[in-house]
């Protein structure tokens, strides 16, 4: 296992950039997630690191080695894929063994037998090893995949949203078993998403991405609770933060133009007159949705339930200010 | 994925669906079977009015594909010791003793060596450019397989004056070399284009993730591009060796006495002691028999859409 690092690293595809001047350091052990929306540039970052896009500048290391120049193979990384993630024609023994019998490894057989059969036992698919890959199911193929990865003893792992295409069921689980494998192998892992309960649930770090750009690095806990931008806020947290005008709920300082409201950190009993337009009991929660002077705020309620169309009064706990640009005052 | 149709089919409509596939079949079977009949006929049959499709069965046809023959007096051959061979027997029935083998044997090699070698060739090349044009950015990529294209935008034969006069100078009139590259020349663009089609829709996906598990371009092409790809080659080839194997104009053209194929020789047996029917047939049959073998062999290929099903979308 081995830290890796980018420095200002830009990637062009054309008129367009993909990573623009990218500073990031993925700690020796570290789970850090790349949280952003499609185009934010977290799949390029990933291709970078696997050496299968050239950087326009800046550059990679793994373990302290610069990485330019080398071929995916000679970094020593594994990288599991959204999709077409087994080799079709191979069963899925074969495809266990693949990265374990090539010529930069060359491992003996006993020991690839005993890699895969472990590797086998704790995916839970011992019994499908000489099936072909095709005849799995979606869940299965993607735990295998996860699985060719974990046969090598790489410097990183990359994954590129492996999880998305599961069911909720099997995701959740999946997320507890890379969680599980992660502490167990001390392995380094640069995971790729855009779906923020993975990023808080799994890293150690996450790092937003905006337009090719790290908007903020940090714990999950820092992520949701102090963010540098209303974009990083509003990648965070579900329901969405509300980003209101400033002066909405009464005073606010000088250069703000945007307020932040978790929807936990809205008082209700006091304070401004809203209207409920919409209930949602979802069991462990209960979301109201109000209108407030002309703009929608969501918040949750555990005490009082009120029906739609009735008035309740909300005063805001703990916002968070942004000034015209979008950054956290 | 295949597709149901929404209510199962009736026994009734298997019937008549089998029987029409099935007319079909034998209608355009009729050439074929009718050149297997006459190959089995005597040249008498072979000629009589109306056809027979009764008859009885004999190998003259074989015997007279294989051998050259020499008429001799009926006195000469009642001097000859008995024959010790069933086709010395055929022969001697029409006061005649076998000469020597036919160049049936050589022809059928030189269409095999040129056949196969163009094929292989075709498809070796062809496999190998349509994954650099599926996979690389190769300048004025559109235009150059345009060009590739462009050469089948006449008949081949528009240019049979230039390349025999280029083969005379080169040297390769009447080589196997000389046919396997014309053959190749004509073959390839199919091979490009058809294999390219078949390439893009591997996703670049298995390559990079074999990159990644420590192999390089070379061996991910060998080990994850080309086991995909096999339904596509095969197909290819398929298509290839008939081109070249019914190859005439040219074989006729640039070919004689060293690496004549088989079709500009098989027309030459009629004129060999008659209308020889039968022999025609004979080499026509057996003519038929290796694009036969070779795409039943690879007919599991064929159907087999190995590329299916592992890849979500």
């Amino acid at each position: 296992m081995a830290e890796v690092a980018l420095s200002s690293v830009t990637k062009r595809f054309g008129m367009t950039t993909a990573v623009s001047d990218m500073k990031l350091t993925i700690e020796d052990g570290a789970f850090v997630v790349l949280l952003g929306p499609t185009g934010a540039g977290k799949i390029t970052t990933l291709r970078l690191i696997a050496g299968l896009e050239t950087p326009d500048a800046g550059s990679v290391a793994i373990g302290g080695r610069d990485m330019a120049g080398l071929t995916p193979a000679q970094r020593d990384v594994a990288m599991v894929f959204q999709q077409y993630s087994l080799y079709p024609h191979m069963t899925v023994r074969e495809n266990l063994e693949f990265p374990l019998k090539s010529p930069i490894l060359r491992t003996p057989q006993a020991e690839i037998d005993r890699r895969v059969g472990e590797v086998a036992e704790v995916l839970r698919i011992p019994h499908k090893l000489d099936n072909k890959a095709t005849a799995l199911s979606g869940g299965e193929m993607q735990r295998v995949s996860i699985g060719r990865a974990l046969v090598r003893d790489p410097a990183v792992f990359l994954m590129d949203e492996p999880l998305s295409s599961l069911d909720a069921k099997l995701r959740s689980d999946l997320r507890v078993e890379l969680k599980r494998i992660h502490s167990d192998l001390a392995a380094t892992l640069l995971y790729v998403t855009h779906d923020q309960v993975e990023a808080m649930t799994m890293a150690s770090k996450i790092g937003v991405l905006h337009d090719g750009r790290l908007a903020q690095v940090g714990t999950p806990r820092e992520v949701y609770e102090n963010p540098a931008s209303a974009y990083v806020a509003a990648r965070s947290g579900s329901p969405r933060i509300n980003l209101l005008p400033a002066g909405l709920l009464g005073d606010a300082p000088d250069a703000a133009r945007t307020m932040g409201l978790r929807p936990e950190h809205i008082v209700i009993g006091d304070g401004t007159e809203a209207a409920v337009t919409r209930v949602e009991h979802l069991g462990d929660q209960t979301r109201l949705h109000l209108r407030l002077r002309d703009h929608d705020v969501v918040t949750l309620t555990d005490s009082t339930i009120p029906n739609a169309g009735e008035t309740v009064r909300i005063a805001p706990r703990e916002p968070l200010w942004f000034d015209a640009d979008g950054s956290r005052l | 994925m295949s597709a149901y149709s929404i209510s199962a089919p009736t026994t009734r409509s298997k019937w008549v669906a089998g029987i029409l596939v099935v007319t079909y079949a034998i209608i355009t079977m009729i050439p074929l079977i009718w050149i297997i009949l006459t190959a089995f006929k005597s040249p008498a049959d072979a000629i009589s009015y109306p056809p027979k499709v009764v008859f009885d069965p004999t190998l003259e046809g074989y015997v007279n594909l294989f051998t050259t023959r020499t008429r001799i007096s009926p006195e000469a051959l009642a001097a000859l010791p008995e024959p010790d061979t069933w086709y010395d027997r055929i022969v001697r029935q029409y006061d005649m003793v076998i000469a020597g083998p036919s160049k049936f044997g050589e022809r059928f090699v030189n269409s095999v060596i040129i056949g196969f070698g163009s094929t292989f060739l075709s498809v070796f090349l062809g496999t190998l450019a349509a994954y650099a044009f599926s996979r690389f950015r190769i300048p004025l990529a559109d235009d150059l397989l345009f060009f590739i294209l462009s050469t089948r935008m006449m008949p081949p034969i528009a240019v049979a004056i230039p390349i025999f006069l280029m083969y005379r100078q080169l040297g390769l009139s009447d080589t196997h070399l000389g046919m396997i590259l014309l053959y190749t020349a004509v073959n390839i663009s199919l091979a490009v284009w058809l294999l390219k089609g078949f390439i893009d829709e591997i996703p670049r996906e298995y390559e990079e993730a074999a990159l990644i598990d420590g192999y390089t371009r070379f061996q991910a092409f060998y080990k994850v591009v080309l086991p995909q790809a096999a339904t596509g080659i095969a197909s290819t080839a398929i298509f290839c060796l008939i081109f070249a194997w019914n190859e005439y104009a040219f074989a006729v053209l640039l070919t004689s006495a060293n690496a004549q194929t088989a079709p500009p020789f098989i027309p030459t047996i009629i004129g060999v002691g008659g209308l020889d029917w039968p022999a025609v047939a004979a080499g026509a049959t057996l003519f038929l028999l290796p694009v036969m073998i070779f795409t039943v062999a690879l007919r599991n290929h064929l159907l087999r859409g190995i590329t299916f099903g592992a890849g979500r979308k």
